[in-house]
């Protein structure tokens, strides 16, 4: 447990996140309208979408499936009996006057997350429920000085809300909750977890307490688009509570918004101000009924998640924790990294990708779809390497070369003369002419500075621009000092 | 030819189908017809150029040997159901300028199997009214009333929220209309204007593109001047449409066929709990008589019990209300209909919808709103659905020892304008014999079964099994048949 340090002592942060992830899917929950991001503005609205009057809304068979979907993979309880309600508020963007959600009865019940924690640990945190409901459209305030503009393109999409148990302590654990999430839903094909876009979005709540002492009075943090957003938030509201609770105030329940330029936390409503919602079953939609055997069928066809991919990455090719989650964090990372590692020492293989490849990756800014270095030329680099081609060494330069052309390892050897010296008689003239130019230290190293011999070493690759075999240096050389 | 406009269904078809007229001179009459009851005020939008169209279209496709089952008939459409570049207006003044670019499946339904459409009649503002008197575009009188057209002596309602379909067609300006009943606005129209109004179960017709006053009860069904025009016009009406979700996917039947006249050995539920007190002696004594009809034709009577019957009125001024405050909500001014600018969007909507909505739909939205509200949801809202439970369990152990069930469709003859009026729970009293089923989402007919003292016309209810208006339209067809009502309104085409 890490604590905040306070005035009054230690007190401990309890934070339990709302995600909102948009179903990957072509037509939206209750229309057939199009979904495709950064479209016209309007240029995706049915009937339906815009509440003409007479529309009716029919359930998008496929989006039920990417929700029964994402609880199979979050190991959650499927209700087969789930009822979409009506909640009613007026706002612009939002045609029907009511969203069309899930309240007492979602059609996901209680699951988990486990997170890896940066220290290697891990923790599972409790998932309530996950529901889905239609989004809203969007206000545009800066189109005109007095107007505000509607985009209704959103208006119906698809959402799955995904509630957390209050489990969470730090904001770093609230990082690691939204990142493993994104993942999950990565690797299940139910949400594409772009946050810039808009399509996985955070409500975070946040209370502070003594630590052992009951839960404290939390405020909602609405619509934060980051997860670096997430954990500002966090670590700036828990010490705005404990401030006002340290002087003696008390916490307001309030919705609040993250002002991304201040870094600040802002009240929007007063529990005073809430809504009623007015919920209540949704006359135009019968109960949702799910067959358990085409939930089955479902499950059947889930992919291998990052939980057990991590277990059978560490099981199977020896690799660390901390490796196996670095690599089984994307799903694209894991498949390149298995594509290199096939056939080959899969320690080696994940150094590669972990290290060399991911640090360019991360200065070029670009994701593992975008490597210029495929997995299958890696591979034949780590080939080149296994068979003496080329050093470890001269392979680093090599997958330099490879970044920046995206030319097989071995064409870049070539062309570059890199190919490792193996010829005995070669390696031997360089030794002995690095000997006679150095012949004091020679002496020295006779006499017992036994140090020098890695200065010999280097001395040698450097005549041969490092091409030679390192370990024929090794060993002819030391026969030549001896001798 | 004016006699056209008072032929049946069944024998216009025949005509047709016999070149004594073509849909063209069948048409042509009933749009003289149209003009001719503008006194009633029957007629929100009137589409003759279009009726015209559609029944050139129609002589067209019988001369080719493609005739529908309603090729030729002129009917009038209630403006509740969207109708593709023509007005929709709900009779709202929130739906200003509205014109649908979609046809409402029932009509779609109605327009495939070749009727012609005259155009979109009059109703209670969103179908909330049962005196037709809420409508913005003006009340409709019935043809029943005394007097002479546009000076009548006493204004009477043609009932509500259907009477502008009933006046139409009772006053033969229509072949039939389409009707929309949600707790009796099909069925006690027709009672009060001595026509033939049937509600199917609720599922049959498509609701999509009909404006929605309260979805869970909503249903559309035809109002004719027979029984075997209601089989005609409710066959082509429903059928299952993936649009909507609550419809159902059963095979229509041919409801025509269903018109044996032979009831022999079939069960009546004459429901105790409907000999309501204070019920006028002649509704009483109408009821009875139809009693005695069907035993006639070799029915049998069996009292019944709906126990819960005495809660239905209150709770359905619960849950209709419930839903209508949130499917109007829709209704604010941004996309479509009425906008009456504010400073702000609050005062915006503020504004568009006091002034587009009239008083009774802003009663039913408070009190839909309020039932909803946090805190006294479990007391109205749930308590009312839990209530609605019970009184389909009434029904489903009623049907275990009766076929069909009869009770008078209204607790009296129409009444005048201006009467019942200061006081809502007096006009909501209207419906308390056709709510039941509307809750239970039964089928429910009103047939034509006399006239009262006053002259004016008593329906008699037939409730039916889930799906089975089958039978609801034979034993109607029985009593409509036994009544054999010569009288016709004084106001006709």
């Amino acid at each position: 447990m890490s604590y905040i340090q306070g005035e009054t002592g230690d007190w401990e942060i309890v934070i339990g996140l709302e995600v909102h992830a948009q179903v990957i899917s072509n037509a939206k929950l209750f229309s057939g309208a199009a979904t495709a991001f950064g479209a016209e503005p309007n240029s995706q609205v049915s009937f339906v979408d815009a509440a003409f009057p007479g529309m009716l809304p029919v359930i998008n068979e496929h989006c039920i499936e990417q929700a029964v979907r994402t609880g199979l993979g979050l190991k959650a309880q499927i209700n087969l009996h789930s009822v979409f309600d009506r909640k009613n508020y007026f706002y612009a963007d939002l045609p029907q006057g009511y969203q069309i959600s899930q309240y007492l009865q979602p059609i996901v019940g209680k699951g988990e997350i486990v997170l890896d924690l940066p220290d290697g640990s891990s923790r599972t945190v409790g998932v309530t429920r996950l529901h889905l409901e239609q989004d809203a459209g969007k206000s545009l305030h800066d189109q005109h000085p007095a107007k505000t503009y509607i985009d209704l393109n959103r208006s119906g999409v698809a959402l799955m809300e995904i509630v957390s148990e209050p489990d969470m302590r730090t904001a770093e654990e609230a990082g690691a909750y939204v990142r493993k999430l994104r993942s999950i839903l990565r690797y299940l094909g139910t949400c594409d977890g772009n946050m810039e876009e808009g399509s996985m979005r955070c409500d975070v709540n946040v209370s502070v307490r003594k630590p052992g002492a009951p839960f404290g009075t939390r405020c909602e943090i609405k619509n934060v688009n980051s997860i670096r957003f997430v954990m500002q938030a966090i670590e700036y509201e828990a010490r705005r509570q404990i401030e006002i609770i340290e002087e003696g105030g008390k916490i307001d329940q309030e919705t609040r918004l993250w002002d991304t330029t201040k870094f600040v936390t802002r009240s929007m409503r007063s529990k005073e101000e809430a809504h009623d919602y007015r919920y209540f079953p949704d006359p135009d939609l019968l109960p949702l009924e799910l067959d358990p055997a085409w939930v089955e069928d479902i499950k059947r066809t889930l992919p291998e998640l990052p939980d057990d991919k991590k277990a059978r990455f560490i099981s199977e090719y020896k690799l660390s924790p901390y490796d196996a989650n670095v690599l089984v964090s994307e799903k694209a990372r894991a498949d390149f990294f298995e594509a290199v590692a096939k056939g080959r020492d899969p320690k080696l293989a994940a150094n590669w990708v972990t290290g060399e490849l991911f640090g360019y990756l991360n200065k070029a800014g670009k994701e593992i779809e975008e490597s210029p270095v495929s997995a299958e030329n890696l591979g034949g680099l780590i080939d080149l390497i296994a068979d003496n081609t080329i050093s470890g060494r001269i392979a680093k330069e090599v997958f330099e070369a490879m970044f920046e052309t995206g030319e097989k390892p071995a064409d870049i050897v070539e062309k570059k003369g890199l190919r490792q010296v193996t010829d005995t008689g070669a390696i031997e003239s360089s030794i002995d002419a690095v000997l006679a130019a150095n012949a004091d230290k020679v002496a020295e190293f006779r006499s017992g500075k036994d140090k020098l011999f890695g200065f010999f070493v280097g001395q040698v690759m450097k005549a041969t621009q490092g091409k030679a075999n390192p370990a024929l240096v090794n060993e002819i050389l030391m026969t030549k000092l001896k001798g | 030819m004016t006699g056209l406009t008072h032929l049946t269904m069944a024998a216009a078809l025949d005509g047709l189908a016999k070149k004594e007229f073509t849909a063209v001179e069948l048409t042509e009459a009933h749009v003289k017809a149209v003009e001719t009851i503008r006194p009633l005020n029957a007629f929100i939008t009137e589409t003759p150029e279009q009726a015209l169209a559609m029944a050139k279209a129609s002589d067209a496709r019988r001369a080719k040997g493609e005739a529908g089952p309603m090729e030729g008939l002129p009917i009038a459409v209630k403006d509740l159901f969207c109708t593709k570049g023509v007005p929709t207006t709900a009779a709202s003044h929130i739906l200003d300028g509205f014109k649908p670019e979609y046809e409402s499946t029932v009509t779609s339904n109605l327009w495939r199997d070749g009727a012609v459409m005259l155009g979109k009649v009059n109703l209670d503002e969103f179908a909330m009214g049962s005196a037709n008197i809420t409508s913005y575009h003006g009340n409709v009188v019935s043809p029943w009333s005394p007097g002479e057209a546009g000076n009548w002596s006493r204004q009477l309602v043609p009932g509500g929220s259907s009477g502008g379909s009933a006046a139409a067609v009772a006053a033969r300006a229509a072949l039939g209309a389409t009707g929309t009943d949600t707790g009796g606005s099909i069925r006690q129209p027709a009672a009060f204007t001595g026509i033939v109004g049937i509600k199917p179960t609720y599922g049959r017709c498509s609701r999509w593109g009909v404006v929605a006053f309260a979805s869970s009860l909503d249903q559309a069904g035809p109002m004719t001047r027979t029984v075997e025009d209601a089989a005609i016009m409710l066959r082509s009406m429903c059928g299952f449409d993936p649009k909507d979700s609550t419809s159902v996917d059963l095979p229509v039947p041919d409801f025509r066929a269903a018109l044996t006249g032979d009831i022999r050995g079939l069960k009546v539920g004459i429901p105790k709990e409907y000999r309501v007190e204070g019920m006028p002696a002649e509704i009483a004594a109408i009821w009875d008589q139809g009693i005695e009809w069907l035993k006639q034709a070799g029915a049998e009577p069996v009292e019944i019990s709906l126990p819960h019957t005495k809660y239905a009125l209150a709770t359905y001024y619960i849950v209709a209300p419930a839903e209508a405050s949130s499917n109007l909500a829709r209704y604010d001014g941004l996309r479509y209909g009425l906008r009456v600018e504010g400073a702000s969007l609050k005062d915006m909507y503020e504004n568009t919808r006091g002034a587009g909505f009239g008083k009774e739909v802003r009663r039913r939205i408070l009190i839909g709103t309020y039932v909803l509200s946090a805190g006294y949801y479990d007391a109205y809202y749930n308590k009312a659905r839990q209530v609605r439970t019970r009184i389909k369990w009434d029904f489903d152990e009623a049907f275990k020892q009766c076929d069909v069930i009869l009770t008078p469709t209204a607790p009296s003859t129409a009444f005048a304008i201006g009467e019942k009026m200061d006081d809502p729970i007096q006009m909501y009293l209207n419906d308390v014999f056709t709510v039941p089923a509307s809750l239970a989402g039964l089928p429910g007919m009103s047939v034509p079964a006399g006239v009262g003292s006053d002259g004016l016309p008593l329906g008699l209810q037939l409730l039916g099994r889930p799906f089975d208006e089958e039978t609801v339209l034979r034993v109607g067809q029985v009593i409509e048949k036994a009544a054999a009502v010569t009288a016709t309104p004084p106001f006709m085409a």
